[in-house]
């Protein structure tokens, strides 16, 4: 980013005894100075209302779920590790969040565990090892990954992946944690590419020159000076990915099974975070415990998030300062 | 970040501009072929456009249950047909949402596949000043599905507590007399539920689990009557519950008997209506008040025979005949 | 001298790696590109029976079963251009102000990890934001305008990156040249330093337009709804404060709640809302190629 502090001085008055006659400045008419002064002013404004919708998201979630928090008898601790989540229960409703933990992290280990190789591979592909047509075809195909909605995820994975994970794995049951993977790595793997691939090429060609003078293969330089040179940003790419993974609601939503479980295998189904929230919100009453505790649900998803993210960047942050 | 991965791929490339183009042309030479798909219905909604456009279209809102979803909007389309200037607006969400929306003023008609609270009856009559007036308009039988090759014919419902509640025994289908399903992987019972905003799940649990009972934690819990179906029909070791209109040739519907040892029961208009089904329910419609004068006509015409037609048409079960 | 460069174990084994590692890799990215095309020909294939130009423009009928997406692709213009009208402006000025204004200190710093971080937010935490804020603090109710604020503040993030990226990519020089001759910053931005940046600041804002129409989270709680009926062939049977159908809801709503359709119904309806995005996609493209090609340095 390119700093820019200008500063434009007026030019010095007509000095007394001086021949030269400088110029004064040529005036202005006041409208236009005031509204360069207004625009100026709007510019302002606009570049801190990321920092405004920032906080504003977190205000407005929390302020929607913070009266249970402080009110009710919210019990952290049983709302994070228990795994029994009765919202509408007649006779005993429970908040445990625990088995809804387990299966967003479930599903998000899977998909980034999938997508690592293959995003950061074809990254390494197309930035070291392929010519311009392998080039352009794969960005093609990375950017049509890319820009497949979620919903048509999830429609995927319902209509397409079910049967064939049951039939190629015999899976009981074709909707759990290894149909939501696979949807999510194909969707996280654009993102690793393409950041994985602006590390690499942030490496300078020097390293790529020295260790290819010294008798290296591609590959060798590859795996010993490019990527020990690269990890803050590859590792800020698979953080990204996975970022996204997390936030991830309707592919998951559709094609994780959404059942309240602790998986004992990857056939089994789960429910994650984000997909409980978009199933329950509509019906929770306005101001109803249940209504509350999925907004601390989100609440907790955006933290998780800005931790991740957070990361993400200062692992660029590291890279930049070389 | 991400900016950066839309901004950099975008390489200029005349084959991918002309691969895109190509995907639009494809589209429109297809309509050039196909242009008599939906052409008939299409061209009397064309040719009241015209006249829609010059009067101001009055409009009900219809808020409230999923299970009442498609038949509130199948009575939409039809009452468009017989009175053109009203247009009946039809969202789902849950038989919650519906009064929700009817307490807060939204909705002119909520739809409810169970009977309205004594607290929302409060709450309404708190907010709106009157009380919400309950108009019948139809029944809805439950049918229980198992995969087509599933060879169980019938089940009692003191074994279907036992599968769906929490604390029950049954896991198994061999617990259930069934000792082999061609296709399924092992004799684990896959119980296929609905998310708990959805007025299926809690009659459901009303009148199968035990109102003061939840269900067992671990089943697929469906957005939709439809997908408990379509995932029953593509998964040999489950078992679900859904409206009766939601049939198809893939599933086959389990007979009911209320105790263990009586005469099971199918479910069908007949069997719903002299009530020796025992899975089967009033569906709803309420008004905050007396109706207005477009809402009053509009139930009355659903009350109808006209409307009724509809009832029948969409799987449920029409009002007997007075 | 023949002995030096003759093939020993170690350079054969090098070779075999290089070979190797380079097979893994190519499959690797290879088998991207095999799932994408395989999925999209299969959605392609099974959606054939119904495409059309009519599916396009005619109304759901018959439970949405039959007839075509008119209601829901006008929705889903309708919420596109309204947030876009949104956040193209308020991400164009902040990324004015980042790359042309800002001093590196703290804030700016915080300012710019309010813009990773607001682009990491998960789509349903947005659709949170959109609820609490715009439908119930601000009494906005569920509308389209609702919703397109909600989308607004989701796509803001990516265009004010994509638009920093265009404004660094203009010479330092032109903006020397321009205070040389007396110009103040907003003179020089307005007149040199955005014209020059129009083509990577329209296309990051077309790209956004194709994210938008395949979102649903967002727009599920606060505007968008399960059917309703408007004439087909208007294009202004929407107002800002009605709730919309939108193409994304009606494929999420036709996959799980419509029973008995058309088997190539869900098919046919994300293969159009895959076309709209690609479409859109492709526009981003040729716009870019456009300007590029108007581009004096």
């Amino acid at each position: 980013m390119t700093q820019t502090t200008v500063q434009l001085n007026p030019p010095p008055a007509a000095q007394d005894d001086a021949e030269l006659v400088l110029p004064t400045r040529a005036k202005r008419r006041f409208t236009e100075v005031a509204a360069e002064r207004a625009i100026e002013g709007l510019i302002h404004l606009c570049g801190v209302s990321a920092i405004l919708f920032v906080f504003g998201i977190f205000f407005f979630v929390f302020r929607e779920g913070a009266p249970y928090v402080f009110g009710g008898d919210f019990k952290l601790g049983e709302f994070l590790f228990s795994t029994e989540w009765y919202p509408t229960s007649m006779g005993n409703p429970r908040y445990g969040v625990l088995s809804l933990i387990v299966g967003t992290f479930s599903v998000t280990a899977l998909a980034t565990l999938i997508a690592v190789p293959f995003g950061l591979g074809s990254a390494v592909f197309v930035s070291e090892f392929s010519g311009d047509k392998g080039r352009e075809t794969l960005k093609v195909v990375i950017e049509l990954l890319a820009a497949i909605p979620s919903v048509v995820w999830g429609f995927i994975g319902i209509s397409v992946m079910n049967p064939v994970i049951q039939n190629v794995f015999h899976a009981p049951v074709g909707l759990n944690v290894l149909n939501g993977a696979l949807l999510l790595a194909l969707m996280s793997v654009p993102i690793m590419v393409s950041i994985g691939e602006d590390a690499l090429k942030a490496v300078p060609d020097s390293y790529r020159e020295a260790a290819l003078a010294m008798g290296a293969t591609r590959w060798q330089m590859v795996y010993r000076v490019l990527v020990p040179a690269a990890k803050n940003g590859l590792l800020a790419a698979v953080l990204l990915g996975v970022g996204r993974a997390v936030g991830e609601t309707m592919a998951v939503l559709m094609a994780t099974g959404h059942a309240i479980n602790i998986p004992h295998s990857v056939f089994d189904p789960v429910r994650t975070l984000t997909a409980t929230i978009a199933a329950e919100l509509g019906e929770a009453s306005a101001g109803s415990p249940h209504y509350r505790v999925l907004f601390i649900i989100g609440i907790l998803l955006f933290t998780i998030t800005f931790i991740v993210n957070l990361t993400a960047d200062l692992a660029i942050r590291g890279i930049r300062k070389r | 970040m991400k900016g950066r991965m839309d901004m950099r791929t975008l390489f200029i490339s005349p084959r991918r501009l002309l691969a895109a183009v190509a995907l639009a042309a494809v589209f429109s030479v297809a309509g050039c072929n196909k242009g008599e798909n939906g052409a008939a219905p299409a061209s009397s909604s064309g040719a009241a456009t015209p006249a829609a456009k010059n009067t101001k279209k009055q409009s009900i809102q219809n808020i409230g249950s999923d299970t009442m979803v498609n038949l509130a909007q199948a009575w939409a389309e039809e009452y468009s047909k017989v009175v053109p200037g009203i247009s009946v607006e039809v969202s789902g969400g849950g038989s919650g949402v519906g009064m929700a929306a009817l307490i807060n003023g939204t909705a002119e008609i909520a739809n409810s596949s169970r009977q309205i609270e004594p607290e929302e009856v409060e709450k309404a009559k708190k907010a709106t000043g009157k009380d919400p007036k309950e108009f019948l308009v139809g029944y809805d039988g439950l049918a229980i599905y198992v995969h087509k090759d599933n060879p169980l014919n019938e089940i009692s419902m003191e074994d279907l507590g036992e599968i769906y509640r929490e604390g029950g025994k049954i896991d198994t289908w061999g617990q259930v007399g069934v000792s082999k399903i061609p296709g399924a992987q092992n004799d684990k019972l896959i119980r296929v539920s609905r998310q708990n905003n959805s007025g299926t799940y809690h009659y459901f649990r009303e009148v199968v689990v035990g109102k003061k009972s939840d269900y067992k934690q671990g089943s697929l819990d469906m957005n939709g009557s439809k997908d408990v179906v379509e995932l029953v029909s593509k998964t040999p070791g489950a078992i679900g519950y859904s409206g009766l209109g939601y049939a198809t040739p893939a599933v086959k519907i389990v007979k009911v008997a209320k105790k263990k040892g009586d005469t099971s029961v199918t479910p069908s208009i007949v069997t719903v209506l002299d009530k020796t089904y025992p899975i089967a329910r009033p569906l709803f419609m309420y008004t905050p008040g007396e109706p207005s004068e477009n809402a009053k006509k509009y139930l009355d015409w659903i009350i109808s025979d006209a409307g009724q037609k509809v009832v029948e048409k969409s799987g449920y079960v029409p009002l007997p005949k007075k | 001298m023949g002995a030096v460069f003759a093939e020993t174990a170690l350079t054969r084994r090098k070779r075999l790696t290089e070979r190797l590692a380079q097979g893994i890799l190519g499959l690797m990215a290879l088998s991207l590109v095999v799932p994408l095309v395989t999925i999209v020909a299969y959605l392609f294939v099974q959606a054939w029976p119904l495409l059309s130009w009519d599916f396009l423009t005619s109304n759901p009928i018959d439970g949405m079963r039959h007839g075509g997406i008119w209601s829901a692709f006008l929705g889903t213009m309708y919420l596109v251009t309204a947030s876009l009208c949104v956040s193209a402006p308020i991400g164009v000025l902040a990324a004015v102000y980042l790359n042309e204004y800002a001093e590196d200190n703290w804030l700016t710093r915080m300012i710019n990890l309010a813009v990773v971080n607001l682009a990491g937010v998960p789509s349903i935490v947005h659709a949170l934001f959109g609820l609490g804020a715009f439908v119930l603090f601000a009494g906005i109710g569920r509308s389209i305008i609702a919703a397109s604020l909600t989308l607004a503040i989701m796509t803001l993030p990516v265009i004010i990156a994509s638009t920093k990226e265009s404004l660094a990519s203009v010479p330092r020089s032109f903006r020397e040249a321009c205070w040389n001759v007396g110009a103040t910053r907003w003179q020089t931005i307005r007149r040199i330093v955005l014209p020059n940046s129009v083509s990577g600041i329209l296309t990051g804002v077309i790209l956004q337009v194709s994210r938008t129409a395949g979102e649903t989270a967002p727009i599920m709680f606060t505007g968008a709804v399960f059917f309703k009926k408007i004439p087909e062939g208007d294009i202004f049977a929407y107002s800002l404060t009605d709730q919309c159908m939108a193409l994304s809801m009606h494929l999420y709503t036709v996959t799980t709640q419509v029973t008995n359709a058309p088997h190539a119904l869900p098919y046919a309806i994300a293969v159009a809302l895959l076309g709209t995005v690609l479409v859109v996609n492709a526009l981003s493209i040729g716009t870019r190629v456009y300007l590029r090609s108007r581009k004096k340095w």
